[in-house]
């Protein structure tokens, strides 16, 4: 469902993942605290909406996958090989009698490299490295406001202070708004939630 | 043949217009107190704004028949929908902002189109929705306000004037009108913003923006705007905003016109590229960034990498 909203934004050392927390069936809001964000990893994060249903469906079975290499090889996938992996198994989903209907944001702290990582995935199997992306109505919103606002390299701060303009914008505009928002952000020292 | 039967008919509008003149011209009761406003008659003696509608049993059926619906991508008439158009009032008066491209669906029709549409040296019209329509009925009200000019030597108020439309539109209602217009202007109260579309929604404020595009002009205008920007700034946030509009949205773009109406009238402020904005900025203008406004060349040289030192 488009009435989702989701953000993702990198900066110095970090990617800030933030979703809204309304789970909603036809008009009705059923739960307004549903954490919409998983972690698969000690430095890996993914945002999921979609289609009810297959959103935790999915998002568990790719928590599940990524924590059984870690066991089978005693490392973490590092942020680019874990989206590949993600991608692949929504672009083989979609080709079976029942899709997956799920839109993703893959962030994570390529420790290796030391570098943020960011990828956008849609249902389709669409995937592509962004410095910051969206999904839902929001995206309408957002893309253009981080065009003009983004900076690459923002402290923490000053990127919490930008996806608060986002969710501000998003608020102010958008008819049927959503409420509140998980933030957590990923960076060398590991995943935490943060309050905006 | 219509014409002809339109003139011995009884029982069309045009009919019934006749009959009231007839009942006006022949009146000899009315006093001369009563002159100008004919005792309520006036509007339908001297003709309400009229014009034909086509020759068939349901007009707005046959309408829908040849514009384009999404159900029928073969139709004859296709409607310019996609656009970008902004207006905003604050401290130094109102920024005008569209861009230029027509579509009819895919096809990108032109990439001039003059979307501010120059009713008089105090009004601009915006145009989003049915081009002919918008430009046909600000035109037709640009008559108008002329017209209440003579009659009250006094210009028309942006509120009156943005009201004329509305009421006119409204009285097509479900006709098959489509436009979505802010009337802009500076009269005795100072600089004004109305948004008039063709459900009759008529608002007064001081900043909208219309069109498929407007969600990404909002996204950069809503963040930049507050009341006291100087000229300078306002101009840049205009032609800013309408860019992001044009970079996002595929139904937008081609160049931006930038309009800024002060005390005595308005003023054509310049012609933009998007893409010559995308790359090498907006160039010498008053508030611009002096370069361009794309996000790769503006975090050029940035990276996020954060080894250890």
């Amino acid at each position: 469902m488009a009435m989702e909203t989701s953000f993702a934004i990198t900066g110095k050392g970090y990617v800030i993942v933030a979703a809204d927390t309304t789970a909603a069936r036809s008009i009705i809001k059923m739960k307004t605290d549903e954490d919409k964000i998983k972690t698969l990893s000690p430095h890996l994060l993914m945002s999921y909406s979609g289609e009810p249903g297959d959103t935790v469906q999915f998002a568990e079975y790719v928590e599940r996958n990524i924590r059984l290499y870690q066991i089978r090889n005693l490392y973490a996938l590092r942020p680019s090989a874990a989206a590949s992996w993600i991608r692949r198994a929504l672009a083989t989903s979609l080709r079976t009698r029942k899709p997956y209907g799920v839109n993703l944001l893959v962030g994570g702290y390529d420790t290796a490299e030391h570098n943020p990582h960011l990828y956008w995935i849609d249902y389709f199997g669409t995937m592509t490295e962004v410095p910051f992306g969206a999904h839902g109505y929001g995206a309408y919103f957002a893309l253009s406001l981080l065009d003009r606002y983004h900076d690459p390299e923002a402290p923490l701060e000053e990127g919490l202070g930008t996806l608060k303009r986002c969710i501000d914008e998003v608020s102010k505009r958008l008819v049927v708004s959503p409420g509140k928002y998980k933030v957590k952000v990923v960076d060398k020292d590991g995943i935490r939630e943060v309050e905006l | 043949m219509n014409t002809f039967v339109n003139r011995f008919s009884t029982t069309n509008a045009q009919s019934e217009i006749r009959r009231a003149q007839a009942l006006a011209a022949d009146e000899e009761d009315f006093s001369d107190s009563a002159w100008g406003s004919e005792a309520g008659f006036g509007s339908l003696a001297k003709g309400v704004p009229t014009f034909s509608v086509p020759a068939v049993a349901d007009p707005s059926a046959f309408l829908r028949l040849h514009t384009d619906d999404h159900a029928d991508p073969n139709c004859r008439i296709k409607i310019q929908h996609g656009t970008t158009t902004l207006a905003f009032r604050f401290k130094g008066g109102v920024i005008v902002a569209v861009d230029s491209r027509a579509t009819a669906g895919s096809y990108v029709a032109s990439g001039t189109v003059k979307k501010v549409i120059e009713i008089n040296p105090y009004l601009l019209g915006t145009m989003a929705g049915g081009a002919a329509d918008c430009q046909y009925w600000e035109t037709y009200l640009g008559i108008h306000c002329r017209l209440h000019e003579l009659r009250n030597r006094e210009r028309i108020s942006v509120s009156a004037a943005s009201k004329y439309l509305s009421n006119l539109v409204y009285g097509y209602k479900g006709m098959g009108l489509s436009m979505g217009t802010m009337i802009c202007g500076w009269d005795k109260t100072g600089p004004s913003v109305f948004y008039v579309d063709s459900d009759g929604t008529r608002l007064k404020g001081d900043l909208f923006s219309v069109g498929s595009g407007s969600t990404h002009a909002y996204g950069v205008l809503d963040q930049g705007y507050h009341w006291d920007l100087t000229d300078a700034e306002a101009q840049e946030l205009g032609r800013r905003s309408i860019y992001a509009a044009g970079h996002r949205d595929a139904f937008s773009g081609n160049t931006v016109n930038l309009y800024h109406i002060k005390e005595d009238g308005w003023h054509f402020i310049g012609n933009y590229d998007v893409s010559k904005m995308h790359y090498e900025g907006p160039g010498d203008v008053p508030g611009g960034p002096g370069k361009g406004y794309g996000y790769d060349i503006r975090v050029e040289g940035r990276s996020s990498a954060n080894p250890p030192a």
